[in-house]
């Protein structure tokens, strides 16, 4: 057997088993009434329909109308993700080339760092998803349009991670490639952009694995308080406010958002995959682990 | 004018604090035009320091360093410098020609010439066949020799060398320095070489430079005059051998004192 | 060390003034930027209420951390054992690390109740649990062939080449995890609670408060929250200080 071959069985193999965990529980409590069996102890999850719907069930929601007569389900979040991923997208694209700014300004400048550094990792200590409800009256007496507002919310929880493995990239080269740059009497930006920047691409791309996902946990929070109509934030909060008539929609719109995530990181890793040659990719956590500098060390 | 002159020269680092350390002092030395001198001492005496002193990668707590009578910073400016480490320290994601020409780039040569130049000095290293590799595909010696044709791509007029052969074994260690030598004479470059190895210094050079440690300082200067050219002949010549019974003596006087 | 600290502390004091300078000189409104003397003179207005809701959270944060990271710690040992569980999980896990985890909050609401601590403290869990043990894992694993070998020459068997070699090995690794770990507890606890809780919570506080246009008091709920997310942080620096004292990323700060 190949090893992507058994990859993909392992990876069957372990939804198979939560499907049957999921069924096998519901199954047990609907059979002794919701309790564990030969005892009178509750179960800490309910198992009727409206706590665990069925799996298929889901599956099912997904395909029939969203409300009579109208779209199916998936459509209409699909459509609902496509407006969340664009402010994500922004956010993005805004968080990621701050992020990159920054590593690059910590770089050359050592005060800049000594300065900010402690700033920047005490700004993911900071709840900013708690901010997103005064950006929004902001944004509304600024006149912004708020899917803007969500996406700079998105944008901060993008750029930390980029920054940090910006940075640790940049001084990913031996001092010798440094000494040797200076024998050629380099200019400063000559360093940058043949030595440093090309030493950090591996870097950077775990890093924006993880900003893409944290992008789009921003836009779905970040609408939240936003009110937006159309977003895939205010679809599930719709749906957990009806959530007693219709459970399965929940669930369908809880496992929807959680393919737009892996659908934005996978296209990060197939950029990833076509301009780092394989000899150079890192593994993610190479990149961010504590073999290389740490967290703590580079703001020490 | 020598291509090298030093007076005085030393280097203190951490100076004031605890951790003061002298690494070198009091070093005089002048090197002149197509020498190929050697410096060789026990670890920690500050031979790397030395060098990094001549080619401004640090700059010197006294005395003065002059080459072709200009500052170091001068110098390195002019790109008089061509530098090899130990570490080949190729970048890995340009090819072999593209590294090659990563100096000349910085100097803002052209395409045309760049790569004209790049390949002129693969051929000096017998590389040419290996341009559009990697580096990762190379083997340690071959690594080693790409990065003596991107030293001399830029024809620097000294060659200053860290224990370039140091990483490597005995075998494609003896073929690189008789390559070195068929290189210098071609080139007439001035080499100031770091090294650990006895053998190799007293083949190589025309001076040998003996340094004690703590704080480094030069104790004895041997002049090599074993015949031109070099070959695998000189290394059972037996002026070969009392040369390097002289330099061992040397550095046993220094290891005592 | 003071002196590495100054432009910090220089950029923070700078900043505090400059806020408060600005909102003072073009009499901006406390509802679109408070002062930070009107947020500090909320502050110790609010206190009892601010306490109350953050010691809520911060507790069931950190409940949740614990409870999350000590999964995370079971789970990464068995992949760690055992291939199969290493293929099937460490995918899955990566892909779950890939999703907005926070959205199952309204499912943990419907799950444990409204007003149950659980219901945030699962998520928390969740949040903590997949980057805790992807980390771990790798931690586990990254030991060199050459130190395996060296073992195997002992004659070491696996309880001890896990003790003795792969744990250690992976410490540097759970640390930095757990730091990572430490803020997202905090935000997960806090966002767990914009899909609703009890209302003498920050998350709900803040949301309450920010509804009513006092931003003074969301602000200050801002600020505490902080202090507890920068708090936490630093215990697990701290802690790992204690542990790891030979690791490059604890030597000589």
């Amino acid at each position: 057997m190949s090893p992507n071959t058994r990859r993909v069985l392992s990876v069957l193999g372990i939804l198979a088993v939560l499907v049957a965990v999921w069924e096998g529980y519901k199954w047990m409590g609907t059979a002794t009434g919701g309790v564990w069996p030969g005892t009178g102890v509750e179960l800490p999850v309910r198992t009727n329909e409206r706590s665990m719907p069925h799996t298929w069930d889901v599956v099912i929601a997904l395909l029939r109308p969203a409300r009579r007569g109208g779209d199916m389900l998936l459509l209409v979040l699909l459509k609902a993700a496509l407006f969340t991923w664009r402010s994500a997208l922004l956010g993005f694209v805004l968080g990621s080339a701050v992020g990159f700014g920054l590593g690059v300004l910590f770089v050359r400048s050592a005060l800049a760092e000594r300065g900010l550094m402690p700033h920047v990792v005490a700004s993911q200590t900071v709840p900013i998803l708690a901010i997103a409800p005064i950006l929004v009256v902001w944004a509304g007496r600024l006149n912004v349009t708020r899917w803007l507002v969500v996406a700079v919310v998105s944008a901060y929880l993008a750029f930390f991670p980029v920054a940090i493995n910006t940075l640790r990239g940049l001084r990913s080269p031996d001092a010798t490639a440094s000494e040797l740059m200076r024998s050629y009497a380099a200019t400063p930006n000559q360093v940058l952009w043949k030595l440093q920047v090309p030493a950090a691409l591996p870097y950077l791309f775990p890093a924006l694995k993880i900003a893409a996902t944290a992008s789009i946990i921003g836009a779905i929070v970040g609408e939240l308080p936003a009110s937006m109509p159309d977003g895939l934030g205010r679809a599930i909060l719709n749906f957990a406010a009806a959530f007693s008539a219709a459970p399965a929609k929940l669930f369908a719109s809880i496992l929807v958002a959680s393919l737009v995530g892996i659908g934005f990181v996978g296209v990060v890793v197939l950029a990833e995959r076509m301009l780092i040659p394989p000899s150079r990719r890192l593994e993610d956590l190479e990149a961010a682990g504590p073999r290389g500098r740490d967290l703590k060390e580079v703001v020490a | 004018m020598s291509a090298l002159s030093l007076s005085g020269v030393g280097k203190v680092f951490n100076p004031g604090s605890d951790q003061e350390v002298r690494a070198v002092h009091g070093i005089d030395l002048e090197v002149g035009r197509g020498e190929f001198v050697s410096v060789i001492g026990p670890s920690g005496c500050g031979k790397s320091t030395l060098l990094r002193l001549i080619g401004d990668l640090t700059p010197p707590s006294a005395g003065t360093v002059s080459v072709n009578g200009k500052t170091p910073a001068r110098a390195r400016l002019d790109r008089d410098y061509g530098m090899v480490f130990q570490s080949a320290t190729l970048l890995d994601w340009r090819k072999v020609a593209a590294n090659v020409e990563l100096p000349l780039e910085i100097m803002g040569m052209g395409e045309a010439e760049r790569s004209r130049q790049a390949a002129a000095m693969l051929d000096l290293v017998q590389l040419g066949r290996f341009a559009g590799h990697y580096p990762w595909q190379l083997s340690g010696g071959m690594q080693q020799r790409v990065a003596i044709a991107r030293a001399l791509a830029f024809k620097p007029s000294i060659l200053l060398m860290d224990e370039p052969f140091g990483a490597l074994d005995e075998m494609t260690r003896e073929r690189m320095q008789a390559e070195l030598l068929r290189i210098r004479a071609e080139t007439g470059t001035t080499v100031v070489f770091v090294t650990h190895s006895i053998p190799e210094a007293v083949f190589l050079s025309t001076r040998v430079v003996i340094m004690s440690s703590r704080p480094g300082t030069i104790t004895e200067v041997v002049d090599i005059d074993l015949p031109e050219p070099r070959s695998y002949e000189t290394r059972e010549d037996r002026r070969f051998f009392d040369l390097l019974t002289k330099v061992r003596e040397g550095l046993r006087a220094v290891e005592a004192s | 060390m003071l002196y590495h600290r100054l432009p910090a502390i220089g950029i923070f004091v700078g900043g505090l003034i400059v806020w408060e300078g600005v909102v003072r000189a073009f009499d901006i409104k406390g509802f679109i930027l408070p002062a930070p003397t009107a947020i500090a003179a909320t502050f110790s207005a609010e206190t009892a209420d601010l306490l109350t809701a953050g010691a809520g959270t911060f507790s069931t944060a950190l409940a949740g951390l614990l409870l999350g990271g000590a999964l995370a710690v079971l789970m990464a040992l068995a992949a760690a054992r055992w291939r199969f569980v290493r293929d099937g999980a460490l995918p899955f896990a990566i892909a779950a690390n890939s999703t907005p985890i926070i959205v199952l909050a309204p499912i943990a609401n419907s799950w444990f109740g409204l007003r149950s601590p659980f219901a945030s403290i699962f998520v928390v869990a969740i949040l903590v649990f997949f980057p805790v043990m992807i980390n771990l894992v790798r931690g586990l694993l990254s030991v060199e062939a050459s130190e395996v070998e060296l073992m195997e020459s002992y004659a070491a068997g696996r309880l001890t080449t896990l003790w003795k070699l792969q744990l250690p090995n992976a410490t540097p690794y759970l640390f930095s995890a757990l730091k990572v770990a430490a803020a997202l507890s905090l935000i997960g606890a806090i966002v767990k609670e914009f899909f609703g809780g009890s209302q003498d919570r920050l998350g709900q506080y803040i949301t309450t408060k920010a509804g009513l246009l006092q931003f003074e008091e969301a602000w200050a709920a801002i600020v505490l929250a902080s202090i507890f997310g920068i708090v936490l942080y630093n215990v697990v620096v701290l802690i790992e200080r204690r542990v790891i004292p030979w690791h490059v990323s604890v030597r000589n700060v």
